[in-house]
């Protein structure tokens, strides 16, 4: 993993120069000219340590990339770099948000990993004018729900979206019920709910709901469970390290072989080496593949091996778009960041044609309108098996402005 | 009056209050934010310092109360609009000092190891029924659309949701509860305490009921750090299971530690002092967290009175230099 | 839930249980006999865990990965209660409890430098790699039943070298009276030491041998550590039989938690405890 070295923090070292406060500057007439020298203000809040710093770097290394691969310049202004490390905490994730909004007056707000900084920081960007807010992973169905907001975009996924087709693909292959397990935390029951509510639709029916405690990785009480019920197939979600003991565990109770696993692509996104035989063969779905047969995501992947050392995946698209969303606002306005509404405006109608993960547009309620894929971990890598939802749309519940 | 300028800690004190008097008269907004966390964070210290520093129980659960009440305001304020606080500040109390009596009660018949380790799986076992209930948030936390009202009727008497209102209404909070604790310990039920803290067994041979008054500082403690849980689910508008965590509490111990045990004012230093280093440590490294482990290790091996130890020592030295040049200018 | 499901369920409660008994035991033996609460047991146990991922790497084997890994545990132990721990035999709890707050967050943040914020897995050796079916669809690994059998092997190892063992008569000697034991002629300072470093190799000994199931990640360290102190409370603070009966009673309660009230799984374990308190503040098998 590359070191980011982006946690630039600046506190009480005196009244750092404050230029773009747009809304104040708007009156007057020579603020473009004044504006357009100065460098575009990104405000960056991900995590750079713990569990999740892998996800904050692969989001970082790739937007900037992205902008470095546009000369470094959007709308030809130059780009300054602000970046909190969230250390995923919400308490904190409050006082984060405003240091970048009111101290340092940023332009653009890009963050968060976890759903409940999203939440954090949706309501308070929902409540004023700028900056605008790009979401580069969380999934949290409210994000562009019911915290939804003219400033507030995501190049990632909802909960919803990652999780639908897998509940309509588990029916498919001929699965009549299943029980799901995972985290009892936001993402976990939006993705549990969204995959029963496909397979129900199909004909399915889940005879059993687990969730488990946020982040107890004790699974073998459940499995016996699963293995006494004898559903015909089990949905799950789980990440990082739990997943990888979710996927060993459940293959070592014998369970692999007659009940076979079914999730959003994050079950395996990542772990498919630590995993290794206990991950093969399974079958998810999510926004991307790494081998995606696309010119973009090609360049794209030879591009930030060069440039990082390591394989692109998932959150590193997530980033990359967050980075082309900005640079096509940008150039739309020619760099003149108090355009607020004319930024917006060109997000709400950006169609992405070279994006790793294929073609995707904005929807009404600024969440990717993408197609999911279906994909088996096969040889430790994820295969690319076809298209599982084509230009799935988040319904956006609880939406006004959708 | 005379006396208390001629000591120079409370010298010290008064300019450090009366700095943060001005402070949102110059400050930047983000930074009286800022301030007022700090100084949510040391009343909280200040409740911990009593028991800690006085009554001689090291509680390693006290964010407990502190989260406890933060949700509770969190409950009772209506998604539609703003809760009247002459309502929501009784129930975060109440709740806090309840939970207080009923944490209390197992755990000060116990003492040393024990007692810590009992405050701790008590507050971990608040921190899962937070965690894993979905009504409220779950692990990712629960909102708080609106500030409390403060009004009589239909006048508003002050409104929260203003910066600098709120910023005064913490700051005089902050001294009320210094006043309060201050009185608290010099009546005879505080010099019980210290009592206990110094020889529990003879304190009871002398015919106190050593349970009743830990069981009370508890109580005490406890409210106060719901009322710090209050003031800072106000301030922050969300709460989240991390607020009762364990590292929580242990950074709480940290800043009582660092400010110096037993002073009170010292937890309100410590409260600053953790802030601007935490701070200043992740601006020299993203491996931040190696420094602040060997700092505190350091405060722990070396410097176990804390800063209020380095302040009086200062001024114990000053008041020294002063007495011995009048000494000499007398004869 | 049938007899067959209650005999299952039975098993991975009690195997859970010799886990925590594992960990539990060098917490208690640290309590117990220095009187030094030690939060960063939960990070030695992580640090084995790490260690063993890495050292099988590089031998090939998880025995052999154990077998070096330990003493380098061993030595870690020993450094820092030399270079830290020992200072604070005379202090009160809550340094010891901040010290040891502060190695929680130095260990944390030396993993991230040495190995990286991912997550690892450590592969199960050869001859304990199979399973055998309990019903018609669920197999039990091998493996578990390996980690039960070895964590009751050290259960009996542990009885054994406190009860009948001159450096058992030591430590039970210096744990009951510091002084006496000094003036017998038992180096205390060179006990203790040893004790302490005894107790972080055995936290790290978990970790390594949970390493293959558990697989390794940062804050692993976190999760086990409560539960573990939620054992030694309850067994009582210096109890190795305690802590032995406090982890069964942990495991079958958070495995039939889990199964009976899913909703209130991790509270059952606090429950659990809080009962216990109330018939026994100081445990189950503790001195008052």
């Amino acid at each position: 993993m590359s070191k980011s070295n982006t946690t630039r923090r600046r506190f009480l070292t005196g009244a750092a120069a404050t230029v773009g406060a747009a809304a104040a500057t708007s009156f007057i007439p020579t603020r473009f000219a004044i504006a357009a020298k100065a460098p575009v203000r990104v405000g960056i809040l991900l995590p750079y340590s713990g569990t999740y710093a892998m996800l904050g770097n692969s989001i970082t290394d790739a937007m900037k990339l992205r902008i470095a691969q546009a000369g470094g310049v959007m709308g030809g202004r130059a780009v300054e770099y602000i970046a909190i490390d969230s250390e995923m905490s919400v308490p904190k994730a409050a006082q984060n948000a405003n240091k970048l909004i009111s101290k340092e007056n940023v332009d653009f707000l890009v963050g968060p990993v976890h759903s409940g900084i999203a939440a954090v920081m949706a309501k308070i960007v929902g409540q004023r004018k700028t900056p605008i807010m790009i979401v580069p992973n969380a999934g949290s169905n409210d994000v562009t729900g019911g915290l939804c907001a003219p400033n507030i975009f995501r190049t990632s996924f909802s909960n919803w979206q990652a999780a639908y087709p897998g509940g309509t693909l588990m029916a498919k292959e001929g699965h009549k019920t299943c029980a799901t397990i995972s985290w009892k935390y936001g993402a976990g029951i939006q993705m549990m709910a969204a995959g029963r509510e496909s397979f129900a639709k199909a004909g399915g029916k889940s005879v059993k709901d687990i969730l488990l405690p946020f982040p107890n990785v004790e699974f073998q009480a459940h499995l016996s469970e699963i293995a006494e019920l004898k559903p015909d197939a089990v949905f799950a979600f789980f990440s990082g390290g739990g997943a990888t003991k979710f996927l060993k565990d459940y293959a070592a109770a014998g369970l692999k072989d007659k009940i076979p696993l079914y999730g959003p692509g994050f079950l395996t996104e990542g772990v498919e080496k630590a995993a290794g035989a206990a991950a093969e063969g399974i079958k998810t779905t999510l926004h991307y593949a790494s081998n995606l047969d696309n010119p973009a995501n090609k360049a794209f992947r030879a591009a930030y091996k060069t440039s990082t050392g390591n394989d692109a995946n998932v959150f590193s698209v997530q980033g990359y778009d967050a980075g082309s969303l900005m640079l096509q606002a940008m150039a739309a306005v020619n760099g003149d960041t108090g355009a607020t509404a004319d930024i917006i405006a060109s997000m709400e109608g950006s169609v992405f044609l070279d994006s790793p993960r294929g073609v995707w547009r904005m929807s009404k309620a600024h969440n990717p309108i993408q197609d999911i894929y279906v994909r088996q971990v096969a040889g430790g890598e994820q295969k690319l098996l076809g298209v599982a939802a084509p230009a799935l749309e988040d319904p956006a519940t609880g939406c006004k402005a959708g | 009056m005379s006396r208390v300028f001629a000591n120079p800690t409370n010298l010290f004190l008064l300019t450090a209050l009366a700095m943060l008097a001005a402070f949102p008269w110059f400050g930047e907004s983000f930074y009286v934010g800022l301030v007022v966390r700090i100084m949510i964070l040391g009343i909280l210290a200040m409740s911990l310092d009593l028991l800690i520093g006085y009554t001689g129980l090291v509680s390693f659960g006290h964010a407990a109360f502190f989260g406890l009440a933060g949700y509770l305001l969190a409950i009772v304020t209506p998604e539609t609009g703003p809760v009247s606080i002459w309502y929501a500040l009784p129930v975060c109390l109440g709740g806090a000092a309840l939970a207080a009596l009923v944490i209390g009660w197992f755990s000060v018949r116990t003492s040393g190891i024990y007692f810590i380790m009992i405050t701790l799986a008590f507050a971990q076992m608040l921190y899962y029924f937070f965690n894993e209930n979905m009504e409220l948030g779950g692990s990712d936390g629960i909102f708080i659309f609106y500030k409390p009202s403060v009004a009589i009727g239909d006048f508003q008497i002050l409104d929260l949701g203003d910066h600098t209102t709120f910023y005064y209404f913490v700051l005089v909070s902050l001294i009320l509860v210094y006043a309060l604790l201050r009185v608290i310990l010099n009546a005879p039920f505080g010099q019980v305490l210290r009592g206990i803290k110094i020889n529990e067994a003879r304190t009871q041979a002398l015919g106190f009921s050593t349970f009743r008054y830990k069981l009370a500082s508890f109580v005490i403690a406890g409210t106060i750090g719901g009322y710090a849980g209050f003031l800072e689910a106000t301030h922050n508008g969300i709460m989240s299971p991390d607020f009762l965590g364990w590292h929580k509490s242990g950074s709480i111990m940290m800043i009582v530690i660092l400010g110096g045990i037993g002073t009170l004012w010292g937890a309100v230093v410590g409260a600053f002092a953790m802030v601007f280093l935490q701070d200043w440590f992740q601006e020299l490294t993203t491996h931040w967290l190696l420094l602040m482990g060997g700092f505190v290790i350091f405060v722990v091996l070396f410097l176990p009175r804390g800063i209020a130890g380095l302040v009086e020592s200062f001024s114990a030295f000053l008041t020294r230099a002063v007495s011995r040049a009048s000494d000499k200018d007398a004869p | 839930m049938d007899l067959t499901s209650f005999l299952i369920q039975t098993m991975n409660g009690v195997q859970y249980g010799f886990l925590l008994f594992l960990v539990a035991s060098g917490l208690t033996l640290v309590f117990g006999i220095m009187g030094i609460i030690n939060l960063a047991h939960g990070a030695f146990y992580m640090f084995g865990a790490y260690l063993v991922f890495w050292l099988t790497n590089v031998s090939g084997n998880l025995f052999l990965g154990i077998l070096l890994g330990l003493p380098v545990m061993l030595v870690i132990g020993f450094v820092i209660e030399r270079f830290a721990i020992s200072f604070l035999y005379n202090r009160d709890h809550l340094y010891q409890v901040l010290l040891t707050y502060g190695l929680i967050l130095i260990l944390n943040e030396l993993q991230k430098i040495l190995w990286g914020s991912d997550f690892y897995s450590v592969p199960i050796p050869d001859i304990l790699k199979g399973s055998f079916p309990l019903t018609e669809n669920q197999d039990y690994p091998v493996y578990r039943l390996f980690i039960s059998f070895v964590c009751a092997l050290v259960a009996l190892g542990m009885y054994g070298l406190i009860s009948r063992t001159k450096l058992g008569m030591m430590i039970r000697a210096g744990a009951s009276d510091r002084e006496m034991a000094q003036t017998l002629g038992i180096d205390i300072g060179r006990v203790f030491a040893i004790v302490f470093s005894f107790g972080a190799a055995l936290a790290a000994f978990a970790g390594m041998i949970d390493a293959p199931v558990s697989s390794v990640y940062p804050g692993m360290g976190d999760q086990i550590l409560i539960v573990s102190f939620v054992v030694v409370v309850i067994g009582g603070i210096g109890s190795i039989k305690g802590a032995f009966i406090g982890a069964m009673l942990i495991g079958l309660a958070d495995t039939f938690g889990k199964v009976l009230m899913p909703d209130l799984a991790s509270m059952a374990v606090y429950g659990t405890m809080a009962l216990i308190l109330m018939w026994r503040p100081q445990g189950l098998f503790g001195r008052a």
